[in-house]
């Protein structure tokens, strides 16, 4: 069967929607971009979904789907993380001289 | 695997994966925790995943191991060699990937259990493939615009918007017939091949300049789609995901469009940047036949060195030139000399929110140089030199007062208020919105023109010797 939908799920989605806006709004312009690629790599959790669908090994068609959705999903955690670390590794305070 | 861990057991690791996702959300508050911050969503990343493979819910494993080994291969090349300058394009190709992911899910769970399917289940799948497909296509065209594969410049016909918005209309209502009668396998697949065609169409009259508003956005629809297909599956770390995500790109388009003080219809609608309709702005804002003065090297030297105070202005001239090694170079001698040099980043400049900081950041610039556009614009009266490198809308006073103009009204870099205005531009051509750039013609602007790079090393060896 389907899953069914839960009236908590709503309350989850709604509640974090409004932690998101306070988090959000309190990150500076000058990581706007590393920002972006960190909510990529944290959206790689669509991976937790796809892996579910794979795992219950239905037929051939919802296995491959799940295969490719597992793929993409695995390129934007390891990806993300990666470049969200290297974006962030380069921010440097200013140490008297510039190296 | 007989003794999976049981649902319990798994709801309270994603609850710790959550909160460790929300402390990394939170650590980018500022550079100083940013880093540590996302190591530690990078373990609750980890503990999500591997308390789902231990799940008693699966059964199987090749398919698994087999995407995340074949996922994990795929990424290394895109993310570990990738300059700095290519990050726009990188970013709308995971928002791609993301949607690909949660829209497939989508048609997996439809294609097993049509027949089971309640009108509240249908509608959720169809939310999701829908806006899975939509920001699939869309983040394509997006990448391929930025990466230079298909014209920077709006693609626009006849009639253009009544189609997206037929076409619009069009998928609502098979969407709604789809929640009515949940069988129509047909009207589902209609659905997710129209959803493909219109993310297509609804960028392709977006120009690259825009883009920063248009990454965000679908940043914001990956979220919501990954918060549906966790509605669709239950999974609560989803939807929590999901909504911070959609949060997150929401805001971000906000803040980008009320940086060039539009509406977002007017972005995804307007077809900025058009060159057809130009010809009587540029008329109305030519108040005179002025030439703009233009300057050699060697007569800006003695500007630098008498200067006391400068402000660099960096846009997306910079980094498509690749000139903020050299930039950084310059600057670097002009400090050595007790120059104060501040860099003024405004919010769109380049091509997604944040792009310069990054590229400044990537050339050993220290962030606490770098000031936002209302942290510096007082500070313009009292800078001797405003060095303009590849920036241009963003710095047009038409934006304060000439009403015709496209860009009236938007907020920009005060520029034309310093002592002097130093220009480094590649040529003529007007900037994005295909407008003239009245500070070109005031008195205290002078332009250098050539290749950013090449001008900004000629400026740093000049300044050595003498």
């Amino acid at each position: 069967m389907p899953h069914e939908l839960g009236i908590t799920d709503l309350y989850l989605f709604i509640l974090a929607g409004f932690l998101g806006f306070q988090l959000i709004s309190r990150i500076p312009p000058l990581l706007h971009t590393p920002l972006m690629a960190a909510t990529n790599a944290i959206s790689g959790i669509s991976l937790v979904g796809s892996i579910f669908i794979a795992g219950q090994n239905y037929n051939l068609v919802t296995n491959v789907l799940a295969f490719i959705a597992i793929v993409c999903s695995t390129i934007n955690v390891v990806g993300g993380f990666i470049i969200t670390d290297r974006i962030l590794k380069m921010f440097k305070k200013d140490n008297g001289k510039s190296a | 695997m007989m003794h999976g861990l049981s649902f319990d057991t798994l709801q309270i690791c994603y609850l710790f994966s959550a909160i460790l996702f929300i402390l990394g959300i939170k650590g980018l508050n500022s550079p100083a925790t940013a880093r540590r911050g996302m190591q530690l969503a990078a373990v609750g990343m980890f503990v999500a995943v591997a308390s789902t493979l231990l799940s008693k819910e699966i059964i199987a494993y090749h398919w698994i191991m087999a995407g995340l080994i074949l996922g994990t291969l795929l990424s290394l090349p895109i993310s570990i060699g990738i300059p700095m300058t290519k990050i726009p394009q990188r970013i709308a190709l995971s928002h791609a990937g993301g949607a690909l992911a949660a829209c497939l899910i989508g048609i997996a769970e439809y294609y097993r259990y049509q027949l089971q399917l309640t009108s509240l289940n249908t509608s959720v799948i169809g939310v999701e493939v829908m806006l899975g497909a939509l920001t699939f296509t869309g983040s394509l065209m997006v990448a391929s615009k930025l990466q230079g594969i298909l014209p920077a410049r709006p693609m626009t016909y006849r009639g253009q918007n009544i189609v997206n918005i037929s076409l619009f209309i069009l998928m609502i209502g098979i969407l709604i017939y789809l929640i009515l009668t949940p069988v129509a396998t047909l009207y589902f697949y209609s659905l997710l091949a129209l959803a493909f065609l219109f993310g297509t169409f609804l960028v392709t009259p977006i120009g690259a300049a825009d883009m920063p508003v248009v990454i965000a956005l679908f940043n914001s629809y990956g979220g919501l789609t990954g918060a549906v297909m966790g509605f669709m599956l239950a999974n609560r770390i989803q939807i929590i995901t999901g909504a911070l995500d959609g949060a997150s790109g929401f805001i971000l388009s906000i803040l980008m469009c009320r940086a060039m003080n539009r509406s977002m219809t007017n972005v995804l609608f307007g077809a900025f940047g058009k060159v057809v309709d130009d010809k009587q702005t540029i008329s109305a804002t030519n108040t005179s036949d002025k030439q703009p003065q233009t300057l050699s090297i060697d007569d800006a030297l003695p500007f630098f060195e008498y200067a006391k105070s400068i402000i660099i202005v960096p846009g997306f001239g910079m980094a498509a030139s690749q000139a903020h090694h050299s930039l950084r170079e310059f600057a670097d001698k002009l400090k050595a000399k007790n120059i104060s040099v501040k860099y003024a980043i405004h919010p769109v400049a380049g091509r997604m929110p944040g792009h310069m900081n990054v590229l400044l950041a990537e050339a050993n610039v220290p962030y606490t140089d770098l000031f936002d556009m209302d942290e510096i614009n007082t500070d313009f009266a009292h800078a001797d030199i405003a060095l303009v490198v590849g920036a241009n809308d963003v710095t047009n006073p038409a934006a304060r007062h000439v009403k015709s103009s496209p860009i009236y009204g938007m907020p920009i870099l005060d520029v034309d208020k310093a002592k002097r205005v130093i220009v480094c531009k590649r040529g003529m051509s007007p900037g994005f919105s295909g407008i003239d750039n009245e500070l070109y013609l005031k008195e205290n602007t002078w332009l250098l023109f050539g290749d950013a790079k090449e001008t900004l090393s000629k400026l740093g060896y000049g300044f050595k010797h003498s």
